[in-house]
C-alpha cells in the first residue's frame, strides 16, 4: 500500500467538525473547544464504533417486522387486504409500470439492506484494522450516506395514499404498523451512518506506517 | 496558501489560490473540500430567499386534489401527516410532518437568517450556532424523497380515481430545484470567516468584501 499524507491528528492538530477550522490544541487527548466556534473538539468522535453498531443492530432487527408486517390496509366496500412493502412492489408491477416498481423496490428493499451490510462492512474491516481498499470504503460510506434518506420513500407514498384515499364507505386506506417499524430502519440507518467516523478507515494505515517506521 | 485537513479522512493539505468556479477535491479520499466562488454570498442569499418563497406556497396551497364517484378531496404536505395522526400513526405522522415540512423550513430559514447577518461582518457569535442547526437539519430535509413518494402515490391512486395536480405540487418542485442551488452555491468558509470568533477575537479581515477575499 501506498504511503498516506500526514493526518491532521499525526500533526497535533484537530479539525473542527462544526467549522473546519484547524486549531493546534494544547492537550492532545482533551483538546477542549474550537476558538472560532466554540464547538467542542474531538480527534475522532467518540465511541464512534459502538455507537454505530448499536445502531446498525438496532436497523436489523428492525428490518424484519419492516419487510413483514402490512404498511397498508385498504377496505374497499367492506372487504379488507393488507400489503407489506413487497406487496406494494408487485402491486406496482402488475399494474403496468415497471419503473415505479423498480424505484420503490431499490429504495424501501435494496438500499436498507445495503446499507446495513455496507456499514456492517466498514465496522468489521475498521475493527481488524485492515488497510486493504481504503478508497473503495470511503467512497462505500460517501454512498452510503449520500443515498440513505431515499428509503423515506414508501413511509410518503403510505402518508399520501392514506391521506388522498379517505372515501367512506366507498373506500378508506390506513396505514399498517410495517410503517413505523420501517421507518425505524431508515432512521436507525441514517444515524448509524452519521455516528461512524469516516477517519477510522484511514486510521489503521497510518498506525501501520508508525509502527513499522 | 492556506492550510485544512479533510473532514473525511484528516489529510494536512495546502491549498493554493484557486481561480473562481474551481473545485477543490481531497488528495487522498477524492471527497470534494469546496467550490471557490466569487460574490457567492449575495447569489446564495437570492436564491435562498426564492427558496423560502416557493417553500410557504407549496405548504400552504393544495398539493393535490382527487374526484371519485362524485366525492372530491384535496391534501397539503401537513394534511398528509395529519391524517396519518387520525388514522392512529401518531409517530409516522411526526415523522413525515419532520421530514417534510418542519425540516426543510428549519433548514431554509436558519440559512436564511445567516445570510443575513453576514452582510455586515462581523457577525455575532449565534450566528455560527445557527449554521451549525441549519447542517444538523440538512439530512433530515427530504422534500425530493417526499415529491417522488407522492408521484409513486399518484400512480397507485389513477386507478381508483382522477388525480389534479395543485399548485402546491408544482411549488415543491420548484423549490427542490432552488434548494439544490442553494447547496451548491453555499459556502460555509464564506460565512465562517465573518464570524465572531467564539474566544471573543475579531474574524481576521473583516475589512474584506464578498468577492475576491482571500481564502
Amino acid at each position: 500500500m501506498n504511503a498516506l499524507g500526514l493526518s491532521a491528528a499525526q500533526a497535533g492538530l484537530v479539525c473542527c467538525r462544526t467549522c473546519n477550522l484547524l486549531s493546534r490544541p494544547a492537550q492532545r487527548d482533551t483538546p477542549g473547544y474550537c476558538p472560532r466556534c466554540g464547538a467542542t473538539l474531538v480527534l475522532r468522535k467518540h465511541n464512534s464504533i459502538q455507537y454505530t453498531w448499536a445502531f446498525l443492530i438496532a436497523a436489523a432487527i428492525c428490518y424484519i417486522p419492516a419487510n413483514a408486517l402490512p404498511v397498508l390496509t385498504t377496505t374497499t366496500l367492506g372487504e379488507t387486504e393488507s400489503d407489506t412493502i413487497m406487496g406494494g412492489v408487485i402491486f406496482l408491477y402488475t399494474s403496468g409500470s415497471w419503473p415505479l416498481a423498480l424505484i420503490v423496490l431499490i429504495a424501501s428493499v435494496m438500499i436498507p439492506l445495503g446499507k446495513i451490510l455496507a456499514l456492517g462492512y466498514l465496522l468489521i474491516t475498521v475493527q481488524r484494522g485492515s488497510v486493504a481498499n481504503m478508497h473503495d470504503r470511503a467512497r462505500i460510506y460517501y454512498l452510503v450516506e449520500f443515498i440513505g434518506r431515499w428509503s423515506m420513500l414508501d413511509v410518503f407514498v403510505d402518508a399520501f395514499v392514506v391521506a388522498l384515499v379517505q372515501l367512506e364507505p366507498l373506500m378508506s386506506v390506513e396505514p399498517g404498523s410495517g410503517v413505523v417499524f420501517f421507518m425505524a430502519v431508515v432512521i436507525l440507518t441514517m444515524l448509524a451512518a452519521q455516528t461512524f467516523d469516516a477517519r477510522l478507515i484511514w486510521d489503521s494505515a497510518r498506525r501501520v506506517e508508525v509502527a513499522h517506521g | 496558501m492556506e492550510t485544512i485537513a479533510c473532514p473525511d479522512c484528516d489529510l494536512l493539505q495546502h491549498i493554493p489560490r484557486i481561480p473562481s468556479g474551481g473545485k477543490v477535491r481531497c488528495a487522498q479520499c477524492g471527497e470534494t473540500l469546496f467550490i471557490e466562488r466569487a460574490n457567492a454570498l449575495n447569489r446564495t442569499l437570492a436564491l435562498t430567499v426564492a427558496a423560502a418563497l416557493a417553500f410557504i406556497i407549496a405548504n400552504t396551497m393544495p398539493l393535490m386534489g382527487l374526484s371519485a364517484a362524485g366525492r372530491e378531496a384535496s391534501t397539503t404536505i401537513i394534511g398528509g401527516a395529519r391524517e396519518m395522526w387520525l388514522q392512529g400513526s401518531e409517530i409516522t405522522a411526526v415523522i413525515v410532518a419532520f421530514c417534510a415540512v418542519i425540516a426543510p423550513g428549519g433548514h431554509i430559514l436558519f440559512l436564511l437568517v445567516v445570510l443575513l447577518a453576514v452582510r455586515r461582518p462581523p457577525a455575532p457569535r449565534w450566528v455560527g450556532e445557527m449554521l451549525r442547526s441549519a447542517h444538523l437539519m440538512q439530512p433530515w430535509s427530504m422534500t425530493e424523497v417526499m415529491m417522488l413518494g407522492i408521484l409513486v402515490a399518484l400512480f397507485k391512486i389513477a386507478q381508483l380515481a382522477t388525480v389534479l395536480p395543485g399548485i402546491g405540487m408544482y411549488a415543491a418542485g420548484a423549490f427542490i430545484f432552488l434548494l439544490s442551488a442553494v447547496l451548491v452555491t453555499f459556502d460555509p468558509h464564506e460565512v465562517w470567516k465573518r464570524v465572531e470568533w467564539a474566544d471573543g477575537t475579531r474574524p481576521p479581515g473583516v475589512a474584506e468584501t464578498d468577492s475576491g477575499a482571500a481564502r
